[in-house]
């Protein structure tokens, strides 16, 4: 299989302070691969950086997206090429509709590939029908984007946004968090509707829990800013038994020294 | 220590609040003593009467004093600096955090007088200060000027905190006699990170204008202005601050609380100016007003003025009695009505007084 | 000394021929007194408080003849350019002048009088005496002064009590090439019986690119348990000054309903003075200031809790791009009597461009203790996390800023009753937006 992503040795600081030191990880096409680690430790530092975010400076590194050079792109580009992130706090837009929004997203993604624009009466339908596979109510969909919207909510309104705009790279964070239990199931369904030869999901998350719905390829961990530890699905059931101490440890010797105490 | 407070008259209770703090004691403009200094000393703090400091350290008055508010800035402050006979002067050198609070105690005793005092205080790159202003004035029937005016300097990664507790005679209950209180209080972030924090409680004086300001230069500089009003009777504060973001990533806070009972006015007037350099700028500002009694005034006149895109300035102000939510809550709980009133009171200025040095006496 | 505006004053006798009216002595005596007031005091500077943000020096660097050649007659081109409102009632000024072709006000309902000032000073002199310079006056009075002493058309509204009026009124204020280096000295009176009810829609169009000044006053008065809808868009001439004042009285249980949008001008000032002169009123004062290229758009508003138990409700929203300036002043007053108040007011202001500039004073004056007072104000750009947020699915920055612009302002339409005026609204923003693009766009 190709590489769909590859970071090498990536450094990115955010308001003068280093957050990723060195962060190498390639998903290849068809993977769906995980991410944990401890909080604060740079998971959505990277899916921001995947995304094109703005105020963080990639100072080392590079990011190769279907051998393409990701780091060149503007967000809208890098959406527009395939690459969804959703978000682990999706933001609030009053006065502007859910509805409205996806469609001048779609389109844009539709013009980008050379195809058709949908008009309002060809979105609703698809629209429709993937809300019905999220079991989204439809009122959300007419609502201001995400507003008033609870936390489970959102995320799945993040999903039914993947489902629309049909990713080639689906960055997910903490897509989990803030969901109960039924919610988990219809939104891990939605995320292994993604899953082809031709597609990848990076998956960032602190639980188990999503990895049972949607079992990962493989298990990467985070610490640090760096990927300190890679492995098979049983990683993320160790990690959920002996936390990530044990492999803090394995930190580059240079980086461990500099680094801050860790409290428990 | 406490003994010169006894010969000088001052009441007991304002003795022990001072007790622990290194004070220089301002009467009627006249620096009369400065504890600590010694001690003060060891660290390389200077804290001494203005007129001492232009004696001995001519070089530091001579560079900072008039450098924020300049001879011919307002009436009050040319007037001041005509005739100002005292004040105290503080210069924190590099890197020293002072070692205790000090504070200045301003007693104007003679009758129908002015009280001119000019206060400087200097924090070099690093260093911290917090002081404290303290006055009182003894009733008289006749009206006396206090203008003063406080300059502050704050340099890289330094931080002041400038404190006052004015009580001075507000007049009695006709609106009789009672100190005007004309202040020009300004301080100047002139370094990187820079901080400087004027806290406020003004329960006294006849008529107050007054709005301590700060100057936001160096990048990512702070100012903040927390503020607890009250006016009764005939008395009028008319307080507020300004906050002019020069350098970038400035920040500003300003929480003001305002009562107002009797026949008073009580007004916040405050300007938040944000200049074209001012990158990513922030401030934001909160004011409250209770009215206890329907023949008082309370009144909010900000002025925001924003020269930069990237900026955020955010204000919000109401001004209601206190509601019945509030009281039914409060009788819930066993309080009569007047405790109740009080309780509300209370709790809107505690925001600032916690952020006061001493607790000021109640 | 030399005071501004003293230019008039030299010139005041000459034009006092051309106004209407000359045969009423009250008339006469009412504007020489009104003359009188400004020529004493001239306009006012940066040093009146209620000016404070607002620099007149353009405006006063040259005098503007008041506009009496009877120029009136409406260009062919014209009509394209009135809002489309249906079943209207309208009534056509151009270049200041009545203009009797567009209008449209014959077939009126019983008990609603729409006339020109000009008739009205004709045919029913008293309406006219009883209702004009009130005591509702603003802070400072210099235009209204000057106003008063000049105005020479305008329109006057009555509705008789109870009258419910289905059509919107449409006041249409037209100003062409051929009105350059003139003023338009406005009035227009609405009188609103007890318990009548109606809509009226108040729009300035400038079509060229000359400069010209309109003063306007409008006089309102909405009497016990009226209902009154009054929206205004100001879309002049980008060379035009607009000088605006609205004073209404609003009495017992009454609702005023006011929506301003400005959008056009070099430097214009909508000030509005509602007195809120009994219980029970229900007032509303919204709008919006879309400022691109270089205008000085000034909003200043004063509401005036007069008497206890009434509620004002206040939003005002600016947009400010390229090199323009906004100013918000709203003032809130509540007199000891006004026991029970309830006013509440927001400002909101988002800055485009980095030699935009927003200025806001909103201002509470409280004389009585049970009351629920509150304002609000801000001044940012657009929200760095929103605009990522729609761009990281595909929107481009162009697009996701103005979607996000058009939001900001957007949903202040949706409080206007009347379909046709709302849409008429949201055409010209729409099209204040589609200039915006590429200019509004920043690195
Ligand atoms: N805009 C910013 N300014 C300053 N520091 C930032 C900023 N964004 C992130 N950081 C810091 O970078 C570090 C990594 O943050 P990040 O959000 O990537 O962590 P995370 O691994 O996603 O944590 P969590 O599990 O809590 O979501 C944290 O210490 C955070 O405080
Ligand atoms: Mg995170």
């Amino acid at each position: 299989m190709p590489n769909l992503l590859e970071i090498q040795n990536l450094h990115v600081t955010v308001e003068d302070k280093e957050i990723l030191r060195g962060l190498t990880l390639t998903v290849p096409a068809g993977e769906a691969h995980a991410v944990m680690g401890p909080n604060g430790s740079g998971k959505s530092t990277l899916a921001h950086v995947l995304a094109g975010r703005p105020g963080y400076e990639v100072t080392k590194g590079d990011i190769r997206f279907r051998g393409k050079n990701l780091l060149e792109m503007a967000p809208e580009v890098r959406a527009r090429e395939g690459v969804f992130l959703g978000l682990q706090y999706p933001v609030e837009i009053p006065g502007v509709s859910n509805m409205y929004f996806l469609k001048a997203a779609l389109n844009a993604l539709r013009t980008h590939r050379g195809e058709q624009e949908l008009d309002a009466v060809e979105f609703l339908k698809i629209a429709r029908e993937k809300a019905t596979l999220l079991e989204i109510d439809e009122n959300l969909l007419q609502r201001g984007v995400n507003v008033g919207f609870s936390g489970g909510e959102k995320k799945r309104n993040e999903i039914f946004q993947m489902a629309l705009l049909d990713p080639t790279l689906a960055v997910l964070d903490e897509t989990d968090s803030g969901l109960d239990i039924d919610a988990l199931k219809v939104v891990a369904n939605g995320i292994n509707a993604l899953r082809s030869p031709e597609r990848a999901i990076l998956m960032i998350t602190h639980y188990q829990r999503l990895l049972e719905y949607i079992v990962p390829d493989k298990v990467h961990v985070l610490s640090d800013g760096q990927i300190v530890e890679t492995g098979g699905k049983e990683l993320a059931l160790e990690l959920e038994k002996t936390g990530y101490a044990t492999f803090e440890k394995k930190r580059a010797p240079d980086v461990a020294a500099s680094a801050p105490a860790q409290s428990a | 220590m406490l003994s010169t407070f006894e010969k000088l008259g001052i009441p007991l209770k304002e003795q022990e609040a001072l007790a622990g703090v290194a004070v220089d004691a301002v009467f009627d403009s006249i620096s009369v003593a400065t504890t600590y200094k010694e001690k003060l000393a060891e660290v390389g703090v200077i804290f001494c009467p203005m007129s001492e400091a232009v004696a001995n350290h001519p070089e530091l008055v001579k560079k900072y004093l008039g450098s924020v508010v300049p001879y011919s800035d307002n009436f009050f402050a040319t007037l001041n600096s005509a005739v100002f006979s005292d004040g105290s002067f503080v210069y924190v050198p590099e890197g020293v955090r002072c070692p205790m609070e000090l504070s200045t105690y301003f007693r104007i005793n003679a009758a129908k007088t002015g009280q001119f005092e000019r206060t400087l205080i200097v924090a070099e790159k690093g260093s911290y200060v917090s002081y404290l202003e303290g006055c009182t004035a003894p009733m008289r029937d006749e009206n006396q000027l206090h203008a003063a005016v406080v300059e502050l300097v704050a340099m890289d990664d330094a931080e002041i905190k400038y404190s006052t507790v004015q009580n001075w005679y507000p007049g009695d209950k006709d609106g009789k006699g009672g100190i005007y209180n004309f202040v020009t209080k300004r301080g100047a972030c002139r370094g990187r990170n820079s901080k400087i924090s004027w806290t406020q409680v003004e329960t006294g004086s006849a008529i107050t204008w007054k709005y301590p300001s700060c100057i936001l230069q160096g990048d990512n500089s702070v100012g903040e202005f927390y503020s607890v009003a009250t006016t009764s009777n005939h008395q009028q504060a008319d307080t507020g601050t300004k906050m002019i973001h020069i350098g970038k990533n400035t920040r500003s806070t300003i929480i003001s609380k305002g009562i107002s009972a009797g026949q008073s006015q009580n007004t916040y007037r405050g300007l938040v100016k944000i200049l074209g350099g001012a990158a990513n700028a922030r401030n934001y500002t909160q004011c409250d007003s209770l009215l206890l009694g329907d023949r008082c005034g309370a009144h909010t006149v900000p002025y925001i003025e924003s020269r930069n895109r990237t900026a955020h300035v955010e204000h919000e102000a109401t001004t209601s009695k206190i509601s019945e939510d509030q009281l039914f809550y409060c009788n819930q709980r066993g309080l009569s009505q007047e405790d109740a009133v009080s309780t509300s009171a209370r709790k809107s200025s505690r925001n600032c007084r916690s952020s006061l040095p001493l607790r000021p006496r109640n | 000394m030399t005071q501004i505006g003293s230019a008039y004053i030299e010139r005041y006798p000459e034009w006092q021929n051309g106004l209407p009216g000359r045969n009423l002595a009250w008339l006469s005596e009412l504007r020489a007194d009104a003359f009188a007031r400004f020529a004493e005091r001239g306009f006012p500077t940066r040093k009146t408080e209620a000016w404070k943000y607002t620099n007149l020096a353009p405006l006063a660097k040259d005098v503007f003849a008041p506009q009496t050649a009877a120029s009136g007659k409406m260009p062919a081109t014209v009509p394209a350019h009135i809002p489309d409102l249906g079943t209207a009632h309208r009534i056509v000024f151009v270049n200041g002048r009545a203009e009797s072709d567009g209008s449209t006000h014959n077939a009126l309902p019983k008990g609603v009088r729409l006339m020109t000032l000009g008739e009205a000073l004709k045919e029913a002199p008293d309406l006219i005496a009883d209702h004009l310079a009130t005591d509702n006056k603003p802070e400072e009075p210099a235009f209204l002064d000057m106003n008063t002493a000049l105005m020479t058309e305008g329109a006057v509204l009555t509705i008789e009590p109870g009258v419910e009026l289905e059509a919107p009124v449409h006041l249409f204020f037209l100003t062409t090439d051929a009105a350059a280096r003139s003023a338009m000295h406005l009035r227009n009176l609405i009188m609103a019986g007890k318990g009548s009810a109606a809509t009226v829609f108040e729009s300035y169009l400038g079509t060229g690119k000359a400069e010209y000044w309109t003063n306007v006053v409008t006089e309102i008065r909405v009497e016990e348990k009226a209902r009154l809808h009054h929206h205004k868009l100001q879309s002049e001439g980008e060379a035009a000054y607009h000088i605006a004042m609205t004073l209404t009285k609003i009495e017992d249980h009454a609702t005023y309903d006011s929506f301003a949008m400005s959008l056009g001008g070099s430097l214009a000032r909508n000030e509005i003075r509602a007195l809120l002169d009994g219980s029970g009123i229900d007032c509303r004062l919204n709008g919006i200031n879309l400022a691109r290229q270089r205008p000085h758009l000034d909003t200043t508003t004063t509401i005036d809790h007069a008497k206890p138990g009434s509620t004002c409700n206040e939003t005002y929203k600016s947009v400010v791009g390229d090199h323009a300036e906004t100013v918000f002043q709203g003032k809130i007053i509540v007199r000891p009597d006004a026991q029970k108040t309830a006013a509440h007011q927001l400002n909101r202001n988002l800055l485009l461009s980095d030699e935009a500039q927003a200025n806001t004073k909103p201002e509470l004056r409280i004389h009585a203790d049970d009351v629920q007072c509150s304002h609000g104000a801000t001044v940012s750009e657009l929200d760095e996390q929103a605009l990522f947020y729609l761009r990281s699915r595909g929107l481009s920055e162009n697009a996701a800023r103005s979607l996000l612009t058009e939001a900001f302002v957007t949903e202040m339409l949706d409080d206007i009753e009347n379909i046709s005026i709302r849409e008429a609204l949201r055409h010209a923003m729409a099209d204040w937006l589609a200039g915006l693009s590429g200019t509004g766009g920043q690195a």
